[in-house]
């Protein structure tokens, strides 16, 4: 705790706090469209550090994460919207949420319990798929979920009269809808960083981090794994679920497609790409993933017009094959992650060392 | 006679047609050192799988201090006092050696979620106790010094003592230790030899397999023999070393 106190880490400490809370205005001058996209991004930092709980730590690989941001953002959505003409205040629903997705995540998790690595994957994967399946066709015989069509006028986070979803004027700045959004993600995304740096160095952090190295070893010495690989299931769970509840009101409107196979495959790729397990690097993988994309949607046409002169490309293809490059690329280049953990690092560079 | 600690009652386990263990009955007392040899492949280890609950025994069971010892759940045997090593080291690789041993303190204590979220008092106090049982443990064998190493980067040897911490850690009431001198050469297993004896003097029991006849015999209070799955004599090493039937099965003739 006490290099935190020394004047160079307390200068860096500021300096990222004011950049932070400076930048949705830097980004709103090119538009409110980019504040939200960082909101965005900061949605998918909690979503992975949630996702980094149980493939980071416990080593559990969960292609169908997205389910339990799905039952989250329809919690939110069923609860808070004319549809059942339900309207909770968002401080009540997020826990409901988080609870919900929490109870999903044992009972996904606990038929899964004695597979491992690539068997795993294949059933959390299936799992991903019943949800949103399931999310398309709860509308008859009971219309649940409304279908295809999806959840609209869902409300906006709002406390008391104070609404999210509209422009304020405050101490004569004018703050927008996604602006004011932006703080309240920053400030849930510094919550579950917290969450996840506590947790880590904590009896049951090491213990999960035992049942990945050494599942047998780690029974032996009084680990009850059943239990631990739930509870990673169900702490992932809870994050997805809040982290959905918050996209439900930021969009006012949800539908089975935002919930589709490859968010869970982005999610995962954001974890693994950043650094498995190393809490910034994961950080690093959400925000790169989410800002990538878009800023090449708004960068290959531009670009191709003034080098060409007209358009070769489909941007959107472009776009998605530079993406995909740039992913191979990483893995080829930097196989540990960008950011990866000063022992995961080393863990691969000497089984580099031994197949080389 | 001292109290027993480990009844093992008519253990079986076959795999397959291979009767791995049969009928396998035998006692071990508080305090002593209990040497359990025999050929390869004679169900050694598979004894110790089936006592520490990664094998569900198909016949027979286990009382361990005074209650019955539930089959198979390996986490209930270390919460019991049963806590083992194993013949081919099987240790938290990318963790490092302090790491390893705090693990192992996991079973003791009893921090949750919301203690590692809150950090409160109580959670923190127990941080520190466990940190500080584990280095303690790293310096009872005489590797401190490598505390902040990962485990895979320590030497055979370390790594060897390394797992006896971890599994100290538990606080035993039953050590059980599979070929710990395995692969190490006279002084290490001379070194080793003082470590557990010294276990044993500081109280807890001792379960050895081991390969090395000079080590179990000089260092076991009592020997059991396993030929073929089954027990062939359970006696102090002076009468097990002149029995004709080991000799034949084990020592050769």
């Amino acid at each position: 705790m006490k290099k935190w106190l020394n004047p160079r880490s307390a200068f860096g400490i500021t300096l990222i706090t004011v950049a932070l809370l400076a930048l949705p205005f830097v980004a709103a001058m090119g538009g409110q469209a980019w504040v939200r996209i960082l909101n965005f991004a900061i949605l998918y930092v909690f979503l992975a550090l949630g996702l980094n709980i149980v493939v980071g730590f416990a080593g559990l690989l969960d292609l169908g994460y997205i389910a339990f941001y799905a039952v989250g953002a329809y919690t939110y959505a069923l609860l808070a919207s004319p549809h059942f003409g339900l309207h909770f205040p968002f401080w009540v629903i997020l826990p409901i949420g988080a609870v919900v997705a929490c109870f999903f995540g044992v009972v996904l998790g606990s038929p899964t319990l004695k597979l491992r690595g690539d068997y795993l994957a294949i059933v959390t994967l299936g799992f991903g798929e019943i949800v949103r399946i399931f999310m398309n066709n709860l509308n008859a015989p009971v219309n649940i979920t409304n279908g295809a069509q999806g959840i609209t006028l869902i409300d906006p986070v709002a406390i008391g009269s104070f609404k999210f979803s509209t422009t304020t004027q405050f101490l004569g700045i004018s703050i927008s809808g996604p602006q004011k959004y932006y703080y309240l993600l920053l400030a849930l995304a510094l919550l579950v960083i917290v969450i996840n740096l506590r947790l880590q160095n904590s009896r049951i952090g090491r213990a999960w981090q035992a049942i990945r190295e050494d599942e047998i070893a780690a029974k032996a010495v009084g680990i009850n794994t059943r239990n631990l690989k739930l509870l990673a299931f169900a702490m992932g769970a809870s994050f997805g679920g809040v982290a959905g509840g918050v996209f439900s009101a930021m969009q006012g409107f949800v539908s089975p497609e935002s919930f589709s196979l490859i968010e869970s495959i982005m999610i995962l790729a954001m974890v693994v790409l950043g650094g498995m397990g190393h809490i910034p690097g994961v950080i690093l993988g959400a925000v790169l993933l989410t800002i990538l994309p878009e800023a090449l949607r708004y960068g290959v046409g531009p670009i191709q017009m003034a080098v060409f002169g007209k358009m070769l490309v489909d941007p959107e293809s472009m776009r998605m094959l530079i993406f995909g490059l740039a992913l191979v690329l990483v893995m080829r280049f930097k196989p540990a992650g960008l950011w990866p953990s000063p022992e995961r690092k080393r863990e691969l560079q000497d089984a580099g060392a031994r197949n080389g | 006679m001292a109290e027993l600690l480990l009844q093992a009652n008519n253990v079986s386990k076959h795999f397959g047609g291979v009767k791995a263990l049969r009928d396998v009955t035998l006692s071990i007392r508080q305090g002593e050192i209990y040497g359990l040899i025999g050929p390869n492949g004679a169900g050694k280890t598979t004894f110790f799988n089936c006592l520490t609950g990664l094998y569900i025994p198909d016949g027979g069971g286990f009382v361990f201090d005074g209650k019955s010892l539930l089959a198979d759940a390996p986490h209930q045997a270390a919460e019991r006092g049963i806590a083992r090593t194993f013949q081919n080291i099987r240790l938290f690789g990318n963790m490092t050696a302090l790491e390893n041993v705090m693990v192992g303190r996991h079973v003791r204590t009893k921090a949750g979620v919301f203690g590692a979220m809150l950090q409160n008092a109580a959670t923190r106090a127990e941080e520190a106790a466990i940190r500080q049982r584990a280095l303690d443990l790293l310096h009872y064998v005489r590797i401190e010094d490598r505390a902040e190493d990962l485990a895979k980067n320590l030497s055979y040897g370390d790594q060897r003592r390394l797992e006896i911490a971890r599994a100290l850690a538990t606080e035993p009431k039953l050590l059980c230790l599979d070929e710990p001198a395995a692969g190490m050469n006279h002084t290490e297993t001379e070194e080793l030899r003082e470590l557990i004896d010294g276990i044993r003097r500081d109280g807890t029991t001792i379960l050895l397999i081991e390969h090395d006849v000079k080590l179990v015999m000089g260092l076991c209070d009592r020997v059991a023999v396993l030929d073929y799955g089954a027990l062939v004599i359970e006696d102090v090493p002076a009468v097990v070393q002149k029995d004709q039937r080991v000799i034949e099965a084990y020592l050769g003739a």
